[in-house]
């Protein structure tokens, strides 16, 4: 066989097994979507839903699933940042700064679920922070903080060495390149990575079972005072979200619409995440367009 | 180093005498060492103030080790033992605030390096830092250090677009702007136009003969033309020495030393 040959064939293998990658994502979008698409209304999307009879909703998990992302972030976000930073403009080259990275390595390959059961030892039991969404809220920040340290770390050390020595030679201290210069010239690739992460936590149930719990109780949406426990901000309050929702009547919903509720759950929760995917992408091309040129 | 053949007696180093130059930076007995192998050994030079000096040689020789060593670049990466007077403080010992130092001894740097900022953010920027806050303020010095740096009639109706747009050459002008904002008494030059086509060459060499009357200018250059062009002193390097340091006329005319010779006529390098 000659060098053209042997090209063509690999070039052609290759496609197909691209081709058989998209169809597989393609189908199973395809599949919830059908299914599920039919079943969102404006209703379905905002009252609550019910345990014994058809007709309920993903009002409340919607809510819950969004509030829940906006706590972890909320923590995880500052916190990765600091060791992004550290990580990747600090840290001495040495044993140390290995063994830190070796760690947050196998953090982020830890399975969810066992996150999920350290929270519920952890905040649920020992902190008596009970089955709520802070509870949930802290499971999600040690589910995301390695990936999230990891890509801010990634995002500062794209930035090229000249701009740093530019900040030094101007007289600015390290603290200042890294806070006024550094930083700000990665965030376009920050920002893509914490809206990807959302992604993740958006979609994730395991981690969640067992410390924001498997209850949705009703909310009183005329009340925002977070101290109130039936307020939707109260971060004190059981909060299933859409994900657990929907492993929940998957596995032991009652209701006689269950299939469609999870249908259409599974709908809105895959739109979400494509949502995110997409925002990361447009809202990261977007800051660099912004940063490199008019 | 393999070849030790080299003696003093084969240096030609000028030595000013203080009572007829004003000296504005010199270095004594500068060693640099990168691990524990030595990349500069020997670094004896003056720069006379408001004129520009070459560090020429070939790749590999120390130059941009020893330029960089000059306002403490190389801090992270080497060691750097001996005195680098500066108005009559070791600039190179430990209680020396090296922030402070860097905005009298300012860099430009081989590759145009503008923030991913706007052009009038890259000047502004460092200014703020230091506390000039009035925007009158700020205005002024954006416009006087673009007009040294003769690119203001180019870009004074773009000052709000991204620096990143502009070209190689504008670029490394800016970085010039922004490095003679902070009103630096030395500036140090790393090949700022090797990255650059003859025309933004010939532009910046035009720049930094302006700025010599209020700067003194110490540029380190592959090319041997730009070095007797624009250069008052030219210092030759070669394996972490400094061989020969005379005024330019007499480097490029009348070497003393013949590895000079060699290399400014192109026999190796």
């Amino acid at each position: 066989m000659n060098a053209k040959r042997i090209d063509k064939i690999a070039t052609g293998v290759l496609y197909g097994v691209a081709a058989l990658v998209v169809i597989i994502l393609v189908a199973l979008l395809g599949f919830i979507l059908i299914e599920g698409v039919p079943q969102i209304s404006w209703h379905f999307l905002t009252s609550p839903a019910l345990a014994f009879e058809a007709g309920g909703g993903i009002g409340i998990q919607l809510f819950n699933s969004f509030y829940l992302l906006f706590l972890a972030l909320l923590i995880s976000l500052p916190i990765s940042l600091g060791a992004g930073i550290y990580l990747n403009e600090y840290a001495p080259q040495n044993t140390v700064t290995g063994l830190i990275r070796t760690t947050i390595e196998i953090l982020s390959s830890l399975p969810s679920v066992v996150v999920g059961l350290f929270g519920y030892l952890f905040f649920v039991v020992q902190f008596k922070l009970g089955f709520s969404i802070i509870s949930g809220a802290f499971a999600l920040t040690v589910f995301n903080l390695p990936i999230l340290t990891r890509s801010i770390e990634e995002a500062l050390a794209n930035i090229s060495d000249n701009q740093r020595e530019a900040g030094y030679a101007l007289g600015l201290s390290r603290w200042e390149t890294v806070t006024k210069i550094v930083v700000p010239a990665a965030l376009p690739s920050i920002i893509t990575g914490v809206v990807l992460s959302a992604g993740r936590i958006f979609g994730e149930a395991a981690a969640l079972i067992y410390t924001a719990g498997q209850s949705a109780p009703a909310l009183n949406f005329s009340d925002w005072n977070p101290f109130d426990i039936s307020s939707p901000l109260s971060p004190m309050r059981p909060a299933e979200t859409l994900a657990v929702h929907i492993w929940k009547i998957n596995s032991e919903g009652i209701m006689p619409d269950a299939k469609d509720v999870s249908a259409g759950a599974s709908a809105v929760l895959i739109i979400a995440v494509l949502l995110f995917n997409f925002l990361a992408r447009w809202l990261g091309k977007r800051l660099y367009k912004h940063l490199t040129a008019e | 180093m393999a070849d030790n053949s080299m003696t003093t007696d084969q240096r030609n180093i000028l030595k000013f005498d203080p009572k007829d130059h004003e000296i504005a930076l010199s270095t004594e007995d500068l060693h640099v060492f990168y691990g524990k192998s030595e990349a500069i050994s020997e670094g004896d030079l003056q720069f006379e103030r408001y004129k520009i000096s070459a560090l020429i040689g070939p790749s590999g020789s120390g130059k941009s080790t020893y330029l960089r060593s000059l306002n403490r670049m190389n801090d992270r990466i080497a060691t750097v033992k001996g005195k680098i007077m500066y108005r009559g403080l070791d600039i190179n010992s430990n209680d020396i605030d090296v922030y402070e130092m860097r905005r009298h001894i300012g860099m430009v740097f081989q590759r145009p390096n503008p923030f991913a900022k706007s052009i009038y953010e890259n000047i502004a920027f460092a200014l703020r830092q230091r506390g000039v806050n009035k925007k009158q303020d700020l205005d002024e010095i954006v416009e006087r250090s673009l007009r040294q740096a003769a690119m203001w009639d180019q870009v004074k109706d773009d000052l709000n677009k991204s620096a990143l747009a502009l070209s190689g050459g504008q670029q490394q002008r800016l970085c010039i702007a922004r490095a003679i904002a902070i009103k630096p008494d030395i500036l140090l030059l790393d090949e700022p136009a090797s990255a650059l086509d003859p025309v933004s060459t010939s532009q910046i060499e035009d720049t930094l003969l302006e700025l010599k009357q209020n700067y003194t200018i110490i540029i380190v250059t592959h090319n041997m033309q730009q070095a007797s062009r624009i250069s008052d002193y030219t210092a030759f390097f070669n394996l972490g020495k400094v061989l020969e340091y005379a005024e330019t006329g007499d480097i490029f005319t009348n070497p003393q030393v013949d590895l000079t010779n060699d290399y400014i006529s192109g026999n190796f390098g």
